[in-house]
């Protein structure tokens, strides 16, 4: 069948995956039937166990799903520690359902997958070594990708079941008290952790710093661990969260920063107690500079910023420009040790952020995202998972989530090299562009045409040059030329959920 | 016309191309490598053989690396080799610039 924004979408697929096709961004207000984890019962004194092997061997068998978080990033040790362990224990049949996957995990996943150990995956995202060799078919089964508020919903809803969630934490008690905030390894929000740790069967920390009972704050609480494991390191403190950020000097993404703030300045969205999220790119981090001075100007404050978080969020927030940091992740130091200091800075978990299927996540009250993007279509579509040699190589991440805001803009550079940004079709759908108002790139903007009131506040504006998102793709098409069309095989090798739980696209098996 | 020497021109920097001209026998043969080799590969071995066909080239090896190059830079690459290969560099010709 052809879903609503044009994908094709194989009949078997959706057989034999129990799928619909994509129908609407609205989620409407079903009913849903939760599901419960089996809880073992026990009364202590003491979880801790000495090795991960042990706690391996009791707990996993073949055909099980299991998961982690993806808090650490490129620091993490935990993951790679508890894989080799089930590696060298020859499981097979195993479904994998982190949060997302970073570089790190990639060269252990790929030996998962090439010794049967790993058959089935669920992720945000993928890159490197292992997007390619899905791309090119080393896993038996497509995988399946979900958006943070996506996996959420799977999740409550028994979609996903996850049977052992193995958690690295950079702190906790003998029970399982935990927080992301203290510790060598401290990353701030467990943001997406927390639903493993509510909905697994089998919950196991994991940490290096073990503190006296009981450890405070809590966010994974000792009702809902099953084990705790003292490791050496859980995490390389140099490569969870980038050190200082620094503002771009880029003048393309100064532009489109500028650009970005014009828009947003200029919508009817800005005024006292607006709210927003941004990205950690370039120009999306240039942008909060630019929005700072703005505000300021206007003497307007931001009730809350969302979702991943900064240090120059958390500097709006010091200075009393925004009311309140709702916070999922953390993506650099400033932003994760800002959160033990201020309780204006709220942790939030993957549901109350992005979930569409429970009594109301952050998302449904946002109103400016600022989203960027691999490719955007005349449709306004957006990719942010398959490169252009077609080869998976990004995440959902919140994308689908925060798109859902009242005025979402994809910042993007009209061409990177000589690929051009704005395409007549993108790759992958991932984001479908009815949850998209405005693509900024550095040449002016292309609003929705949909939207015939940010057309009208716009148009007005001074040194805002707006195209047609066509005429956009022609001038990006007239700088690098026509490409040739990429070559795929017949084979699916991923699904792209939407938020809602259809199937906005697949992804198939490069042909090379 | 005859190659001459075998000569370079380009980096290996981002949005630049690195070609080297060397003599062959059997007509133009290309190595190509690119990151959007899928993309543009034809184009980009077609913008260099219109540059070569343009100085009368017939037989040549051409070792291309593109670092995604836009159409105006791999010409220019083209032709700076194409003028060192051929010991013309002292006379550019101009009909073809």
């Amino acid at each position: 069948m052809e879903n609503k924004v044009n994908r094709e979408i194989p009949d078997q697929i959706l057989n034999d995956y129990k799928y619909e096709g994509f129908k609407t961004t609205d989620f409407g207000n079903p009913e849903i039937q939760r599901v419960a984890p089996k809880v073992t019962a026990q009364v202590g004194p003491s979880k801790v166990v000495e090795s991960v092997k042990k706690v391996v061997s009791e707990t996993l068998k073949d055909g099980m799903t299991i998961s982690f978080h993806h808090h650490f990033r490129e620091g993490d040790f935990v993951f790679n520690m508890v894989m080799r362990e089930i590696i060298d224990a020859g499981y097979k049949d195993l479904t994998l359902a982190p949060s997302s996957l970073t570089n790190v995990m990639n060269d252990i996943v790929v030996e998962a997958i090439q010794k049967g150990v790993v058959t089935n995956i669920t992720s945000s995202g993928m890159r490197g070594s292992l997007g390619d060799a899905v791309s090119h078919g080393a896993l038996k089964n497509p995988v399946i990708f979900r958006s943070h508020g996506g996996r959420a919903r799977a999740i409550e809803e028994g979609k996903v079941k996850i049977d052992v969630a193995f958690l690295g934490v950079p702190n906790a008690d003998e029970m399982g008290n935990a927080n992301g905030m203290n510790g060598d390894a401290a990353f701030g929000s467990l943001g997406y952790a927390l639903i493993d740790a509510q909905y697994a069967n089998k919950v196991v920390l994991l940490t290096d710093s073990l503190m006296p009972y009981p450890n405070t704050p809590a966010s994974i609480k000792q009702t809902q661990v099953d084990y705790v494991v003292k490791v050496d390191k859980v995490g390389d403190p140099d490569k969870i969260g980038s050190g200082a950020t620094r503002f771009t000097k880029d003048p393309k993404e100064l532009q489109i920063a500028q650009m970005v703030n014009d828009v947003i300045v200029h919508s009817p969205y800005f005024k006292q107690g607006f709210s927003f999220q941004t990205g950690s790119g370039g120009a999306a981090l240039a942008v909060t500079r630019f929005l700072r001075k703005a505000m300021i100007e206007n003497q307007i404050k931001a009730s809350f910023a969302l979702g991943g978080i900064t240090k120059p969020t958390v500097d709006l927030l010091n200075e009393g420009l925004v009311s309140r940091i709702m916070d999922v992740q953390d993506f650099d130091k400033g932003a994760a040790s800002s959160m033990k200091n201020d309780a204006n800075q709220q942790e939030i978990d993957a549901s109350w952020y992005a979930d569409p299927a429970n009594k109301g996540a952050m998302v449904d009250k946002l109103d400016v995202a600022i989203l960027s993007a691999l490719e955007i279509d005349t449709k306004f579509n957006v990719n942010v998972m398959s490169g252009s040699d077609g080869v998976i190589r990004g995440a959902i991440g919140g994308h689908q989530d925060a798109a859902t805001a009242k005025l979402t803009i994809i910042s993007a550079p009209l061409v990177r090299g000589r690929i051009a940004t704005i395409v007549p079709d993108v790759t992958t759908v991932i984001t479908p562009g009815d949850s998209i108002d405005v693509v900024v790139t550095e040449l002016g903007i292309a609003i929705n045409p949909k939207r015939k009131d940010l057309i009208d506040s716009l148009s007005k504006v001074p040194g805002l040059p707006i195209f047609t998102i066509e005429e956009l793709q022609q001038k990006a098409e007239k700088l690098v030329g026509k490409a040739e069309p990429l070559q795929f095989t017949d084979r699916v090798v991923a699904l792209a959920e939407y938020r809602d739980g259809s199937l906005i696209d697949v992804i198939k098996q490069v042909k090379d | 016309m005859e190659i001459k020497q075998t000569a370079m021109a380009g980096t290996l920097e981002s949005s630049d191309l690195q070609i080297v001209l060397s003599q062959g026998t059997k007509g133009i043969e290309f190595d190509l490598t690119s990151d959007v080799a899928k993309q543009f590969g034809n184009d980009i071995k077609a913008t260099i053989k219109s540059v070569l066909d343009a100085y009368d080239i017939e037989n040549a090896s051409v070792k291309v690396v593109d670092k995604g190059a836009l159409t105006p830079v791999i010409k220019a690459r083209a032709i700076t080799a194409a003028q060192r290969a051929l010991d013309l560099k002292d006379q550019p010709n101009w009909e073809v610039l």
